[in-house]
């Protein structure tokens, strides 16, 4: 198939998933935040403006990391290229440049998911109306992912976008876990408190994780949970389940048997995962969660890299 | 009951009414069953209608406006009816057109008998803008050059129709023709129920076989792509609907390369080669080897690649010359010389401002003409005389003295009408005619067409870009109407 094409189906599926994402985020702390004045705890936005990675940014725009600010950037700003808005609208610009490859269905739903958000984002939204804006826009990104499931061929595009969809999800997730990271860090003496249960529970809802974990593991522990979103092989959201059926659609497109590489996406991809797969809890936390988290978001943005250059930026012959 | 009764077809000739109160015979039926519903409802289906269309993103991008640039093509419900036997005599001088037009393109291109028997002036040829040296001797295969054209048609006061003009370099729309159908089909299935609407979906797999008739007969999966200039074009939405009708490959200039003396594409597993084209740029931006160096939108060395026969491109390179209005003139002449026939469908009257005489007479007259300059298409360039002021009449008679063969004059047509829903009552609009034509291994005309309705009241002009909309087109067997 085209590069270009294999390009923007690659990066649909990022941005679509990425809002997904962005709600995900957004949601935990607005739901914490309901439970926090009993528990006399302060508002905190402003780790959610860390882990994006743009607080230079924000902080260069908006000042403040106001709930409204915070709401704002990382909702509806038009500016911002990450905001659920932009994301959107990348999606569907990229949709648009491959609407004859992609099924009717996946076009209209995400075109009509980009029309919603921009309806949104023209609109004023009351902080009450906030409540069911994330979960419809969790709703919206699923719809869009089941639509390409049962409408679009698995073939060759097909796996390109699976590659970007799971790549970006593995990616959120241990954010996410990094926003628990920075909401403790000031208060460590909260460990253990019901507050403490009360957060853990709320970043595992966050992730659609909850009764999947109970399931699993019962007791809610920060070990347990580290583990589960971490190195999970069956969990959808958890990083190592993203990593091995992302390896699944890379391989897909080359035809290399997994356990053999034929590129450098391959290679980068496989050795993470298997990293991972032989790593235990012990080692995570030895490093330092944050430490283990960053490092990983550097080495997924690396297999990203050599995607591009294996498949998308592909030279001229004379 | 949606108040036709009192719609006034004034002193035009209506598509669906012969006086106040009385319908055409031919369409007494479906006049019957608009009337049928509530004005509400028609109103209900009309507003659900362009949401369809919104939502399926049948949109055009406007190259002046900076907001946002797309749009959808305001759509009316009140479908433009064409009884099938005229449609039958359209269709026989659509397709004699369409042939003298292709023996006129690759004649003058190659041995030019027709300016070697002295019925066109080599001037008026090689002055057209259209026309291009650089396609000089060459042999398309099949000797096909226009496969894909679109040819306006009007019907005067009269009733008659005429040819307005020829678009054979690269015509937009039947993407239109084909949603406005699935539209209209969810919003009124029971009209296509009741009467027997000529069916309009197997353009897609006609256009393929055009293509694949191109093809070297020796290849046995052959690649066709459509080229387009990207998604910030006006007609983008196009381009990319065909490419998906037809299962082929949408691209772009910068995903087209030409090595090792075939034209490619760039895939994720290397190079593929590529057979035909069908083009929707321009002939100038085709390749900047050949043509304007600054393209931005073609492929280095394509021309080279097309004469030695490695690659096949729809329209031929070089059509654009019969898009000329002036080379449109001649046309009656070019049936009568390369088919021995006399036309079928006429043109409308026209000037050219070239002949002294014929200048004359447009400068004396210019209250009651239209002036058209030769090379513009969509709505630009034009002065509509009996609607303009004096000092813009002076302007357009200046330009005219300045550069005759720049411009044409017709009569002001007094275009046909069709009921159109337009703030919750039927106002009488002007409306034409673009039917699509492929050249393949017959002439295939889709039956039909775009209709294009100027929808500011009294409006002549119907483009796209001048805020015009569209209707679907019934062709419509007789007797079950």
């Amino acid at each position: 198939m085209l590069s270009r094409v294999a390009d923007s189906i690659y990066w649909m599926n990022r941005y679509v998933e990425r809002a997904e994402n962005v709600a995900r985020f957004v949601e935990v702390n607005l739901n914490l935040l309901l439970d926090t004045s009993v528990a006399g705890m302060t508002e905190q936005w402003e780790p959610l403006v860390t882990t994006t990675g743009d607080r230079d940014r924000f902080k260069a725009r908006y000042g403040d990391a106001s709930a409204h600010n915070v709401l704002k950037f990382l909702t509806f700003d038009s500016e911002y290229s990450n905001s659920i808005l932009s994301c959107v609208k990348s999606a569907r610009e990229n949709a648009r440049a491959v609407r004859e490859t992609i099924s009717s269905e996946m076009w209209e739903q995400v075109n009509s998911f980009y029309l919603w958000v921009k309806e949104a984002a023209n609109t004023e939204i009351s902080a009450e109306q906030l409540y069911s804006f994330y979960p419809e826009v969790k709703t919206a990104s699923h719809l869009f992912a089941g639509v390409m499931e049962a409408t679009m061929a698995h073939n060759e595009g097909w796996n390109f976008g699976r590659l970007g969809r799971l790549l970006e999800r593995a990616d959120k997730t241990a954010r996410i876990l990094d926003v628990k990271y920075y909401i403790l860090l000031p208060s460590v003496r909260d460990v253990g408190t019901p507050l403490d249960e009360l957060q853990w529970i709320a970043l595992l809802k966050s992730a659609s994780a909850y009764e999947m974990y109970r399931k699993r593991q019962r007791r809610v522990t920060p070990e347990g949970i580290t583990k589960f979103l971490i190195l999970d092989p069956e969990f959808p959201r958890s990083i190592q389940f993203c990593l091995l059926q992302a390896e699944r659609s890379l391989h897909q497109i080359t035809g290399t048997t997994i356990g053999s590489w034929c590129n450098s996406s391959e290679r980068t991809l496989g050795r993470l995962r298997s990293e991972l797969e032989y790593m235990t809890l012990d080692e995570v936390f030895d490093m330092g969660l944050h430490e283990f988290l960053d490092k990983l978001q550097t080495r997924l943005n690396t297999v990203g890299e050599h995607i591009y250059e294996d498949f998308m930026a592909v030279p001229l012959a004379s | 009951m949606a108040c036709l009764d009192t719609y006034d077809p004034g002193d035009f000739y209506d598509e669906l009414f012969q006086a106040k109160g009385t319908p055409r015979p031919a369409a007494a039926e479906l006049v019957r069953r608009i009337q049928s519903l509530p004005l509400k409802e028609l109103q209900r289906r009309q507003e659900a209608a362009q949401k369809m269309l919104f939502k399926l993103g049948v949109t055009f991008n406007v190259y002046s406006d900076n907001q946002g640039t797309e749009r959808i093509f305001p759509f009316d419900v009140i479908p433009r009816f064409v009884p099938y036997s005229e449609w039958e005599w359209l269709e026989k001088g659509l397709k004699q057109r369409i042939e003298a037009l292709n023996c006129f393109i690759h004649d003058i291109y190659n041995d030019q008998k027709i300016i070697k028997d002295q019925v066109i002036a080599r001037e008026a040829i090689e002055t057209a803008p259209g026309y291009l040296r650089p396609c000089m001797g060459l042999q398309p295969p099949k000797g096909i050059w226009c496969h894909i054209t679109g040819t306006d048609l009007v019907k005067d006061q009269d009733g008659r129709w005429y040819v307005l003009e020829d678009n054979l370099r690269c015509p937009s729309g039947v993407s239109y023709v084909l949603e406005n159908r699935r539209v209209m089909k969810s919003s009124f299935p029971g009209f296509f129920d009741a009467l027997d609407i000529q069916p309009v979906d197997d353009y897609a797999s006609q256009l393929l076989e055009a293509l694949l008739n191109l093809a070297p007969s020796n290849l046995s999966d052959p690649c066709v792509v459509v080229l387009s200039p990207g998604i910030y074009n006006s007609a983008y939405f196009e381009h990319s609907f065909l490419a998906q009708q037809m299962g082929t490959e949408l691209v772009e200039g910068r995903d087209l390369v030409v090595t090792d003396g075939y034209l490619q594409m760039r895939t994720t597993k290397g190079l593929r080669r590529v057979d035909v084209i069908y083009r929707r740029i321009d002939d100038d931006f085709l390749d900047p080897q050949a043509f304007r160096a600054d393209s931005m939108l073609g492929v280095s060395g394509l021309m080279e690649v097309y004469r030695k026969g490695r690659v096949a491109i729809a329209n031929a390179p070089g059509t654009g010359v019969a898009d000329d209005k002036m080379i449109y003139a001649y046309v009656p002449e070019m049936i009568r010389y390369y088919l021995g026939e006399e036309q079928i469908l006429p043109n409308v009257p026209t000037y050219l401002c070239e002949d002294p005489k014929q200048r004359e007479y447009v400068l004396a007259h210019l209250d009651e003409l239209v002036v058209k300059a030769t090379n513009a298409s969509g709505g630009y360039g034009m002065l509509m005389g009996p609607h303009a002021t004096a000092a813009e009449r002076a302007v357009f008679a200046e330009k005219i003295q300045a550069d005759p063969r720049n411009y044409i004059a017709q009569p002001t047509l007094k275009l046909s009408r069709v009921p159109t829903l337009i703030d919750g009552q039927f106002e009488g609009c002007h409306v034409d005619l673009r039917p699509f034509i492929l050249y393949g291994r017959d002439v295939y005309v889709n039956p039909g067409g775009l209709t294009r309705v100027a929808l500011r009241r009294g409006s002549l002009v119907v483009n796209s870009s001048q805020g015009g909309g569209s209707k679907d087109t019934w062709v419509v067997k007789e007797g079950t109407c």
